[in-house]
């Protein structure tokens, strides 16, 4: 167990399948993490690899308003208000859609009526377990839902205090990925050394360096593309802290959900030297 | 008119390579790519943008600080802690309005904010509906709808069979917006235990709203065993395999020269899978 790291990484990408979860779990198994928080909740992964036994799962509900229609006068304020369209009032009628509702409690606000009361509503679940000596908390979004960002903080709120703790951050650039990465540390984003890679590493850095999070680059199948990446990285001052070559043994393993470091047992002195550069550009 | 998204799950399986193929192989279509916050089809099909819309997300609250008295009412109400210091920050703010309508001296103002882009373009195999959401932002479902809307006016003024949809991965909100009226998905899936995973989450997400699916299996030779497993799943519950597509350097390369690779290596081992995919999905679609 690594006692002398206190310190958040989280571990994101712009594109997805770039080697997020590999690294994530791989850097945990190498350095002894304190907990994993797979915070990919409409695709979490990290569990496939580290295959916990779950000790313990909760439901993140969300408040959601439901209409006492004996109060209710049909005046519309409540859907006048909700800028989500949330609620639907016209004639004698008064309907929730609660999927589409943000749970931010305005509408039971502006009720002259006092006619709409809050009740919680189920949209994913977080779990728990332990496997090879870490902590794993993962959430999974319901099916059919489209609000992942409630769960994310959920799973954020299990965070330890101490000790290393790694965050699995959901693909791309908008709000799932800005709750995921915000009051880290470090983060550490792999790419890939392709087009595509480029183009969304691109727009993820914007979204860290806005955050002020400190960052670096995992380059994941080094090797195949082009050097636009380590270009771009060059140009931004971005360090690239490791490559991970494009091998057909790591894929395998990979398919399988082996953690490549559990039969490479050369990489995790690398992963741990990452980890050292890490702590020394979170200063 | 047809419309097909492409979807995965799990990002990076391959969803806009065999777009961009299928635009390719097309011959009267329109595509739309869905993944606003990390698109990148525009890569391989090269649009050339004819006209810019600037997408008005979600409204702001912004306080005055010389109207605020500093009562922290706001930062009392605000569900998202979008407030810090009489300050409201961008990036936490939903704009749902509460701080606006209920600060007692009237200092928060609610104010549009352009949170990103969506183009209209012409490529060289027919017209394109893309965007690009701004870094950080929210509503990118919102955004995904208007891609969809465009594209859908594209295909009626042009008179095309099919609009072809590059779906963003995962399965919440900008997942759901690429679904919305849509007949057909393809799923594009990796042999690993984690594309496997994903894919049964998002076939379930296509019963949800009664998409009808397709699926197929990209670089199925990296797990010949993983690749039975989702055959097999697939036939189990009903789901028409399309087709598989070997694992080839050759694609890489084409996305290095920004072109399909079904256009820059056509009868590479992935070009010659690719061409027989889209001529199954197109039997399945009747177009």
């Amino acid at each position: 167990m690594n006692t002398r790291v206190n310190m958040k990484v989280v571990v994101a990408s712009g594109k997805g399948g770039t080697g997020k979860t590999s690294v994530a779990v791989n850097l945990a198994l190498s350095v002894g993490a304190e907990q994993v928080l797979d915070c990919d909740v409409e695709e979490p992964n990290v569990h496939i690899f580290l295959e916990p036994e779950v000790t313990e799962s909760q439901p993140v509900e969300l408040l959601v308003p439901r209409i006492i229609e004996e109060r209710c006068t049909y005046c519309r304020k409540c859907a006048e208000f909700c800028q989500y369209n949330a609620l639907f009032v016209a004639g004698e009628t008064a309907m929730v859609f609660p999927e589409l509702c943000h749970s931010c409690g305005g509408c039971k606000l502006v009720c002259p009526e006092d006619a709409i009361e809050e009740v919680p509503r189920m949209i994913g679940k977080i779990f728990k377990g332990h496997a090879h000596g870490v902590e794993l908390v993962y959430g999974e979004l319901n099916i059919g839902e489209p609000l992942a960002v409630p769960i994310i903080s959920e799973v954020k709120e299990q965070a330890r205090r101490e000790g290393l703790v790694i965050l699995d951050a959901p693909p791309g650039s908008a709000c799932p990925v800005v709750e995921a990465v915000h009051g880290s540390d470090f983060c550490l984003m792999v790419t890939e050394p392709t087009p595509f890679g480029l183009h969304d590493l691109e727009v993820a850095t914007t979204v860290v360096k806005q955050l002020g999070v400190p960052m670096g680059v995992v380059v994941n199948f080094a090797g195949i593309g082009d050097r636009g990446v380590y270009e771009f990285c060059e140009q931004q001052g971005i360090p690239v802290l490791m490559e991970i070559p494009f091998d057909r043994k790591i894929a395998e393993l990979y398919s399988r959900g082996v953690p490549f470091t559990e039969e490479m047992t050369e990489w995790r002195p690398r992963f741990q030297k990452l980890l050292d550069e890490m702590e020394v550009l979170a200063r | 008119m047809k419309q097909m998204t492409i979807l995965s799950g799990k990002g990076g399986t391959g969803k806009t390579t065999i777009t961009a193929s299928f635009a390719a192989l097309s011959e009267n279509a329109v595509f739309a790519d869905c993944d606003v916050d990390a698109s990148n089809l525009h890569l391989l099909l090269n649009p050339e943008v004819k006209k810019t819309i600037d997408f008005m997300g979600l409204k702001m609250a912004v306080i005055d600080p010389e109207r605020c008295t500093r009562c922290g009412l706001c930062m009392e109400l605000c569900r998202f802690n979008a407030i810090e210091d009489y300050r409201v920050d961008p990036i936490h703010c939903e704009g749902c309005k509460v701080c606006v309508v209920n600060c007692p001296v009237e200092a928060i103002d609610f104010v549009d904010r352009v949170c990103g882009h969506a183009y209209i373009s012409e490529t060289r195999y027919g017209p394109m509906s893309h965007a690009r959401l701004t870094p950080g932002m929210e509503n990118s479902g919102k955004l995904v709808t208007l891609v969809r809307q465009n594209a859908q006016r594209l295909a009626e003024e042009h008179g095309s069979e099919l609009v072809l949809v590059d779906g963003p991965p995962g399965i919440g909100c900008p997942a759901i917006a690429s679904l919305s009226n849509v007949e057909y998905s393809l799923i594009v899936v990796e042999p690993t235990l984690s594309g496997i995973h994903d894919l049964k989450r998002a076939l379930g997400l296509l019963r949800h709203f009664d998409v009808e699916p397709l699926v197929c299996v990209n670089k199925y030779d990296l797990n010949t065993d993983n690749t039975d497993e989702i055959t097999r799943y697939c036939e189990e519950n009903g789901v028409a395999m399309v087709g598989r597509v070997p694992f080839d350097p050759e694609v890489t390369k084409a996305m290095v020269q920004g072109q399909p690779v079904v256009e820059y290596r056509p009868k590479s081992p992935a070009s010659a899978a690719i061409a027989d995919v889209w001529a199954e999905t197109r039997t399945q679609l009747g177009v």
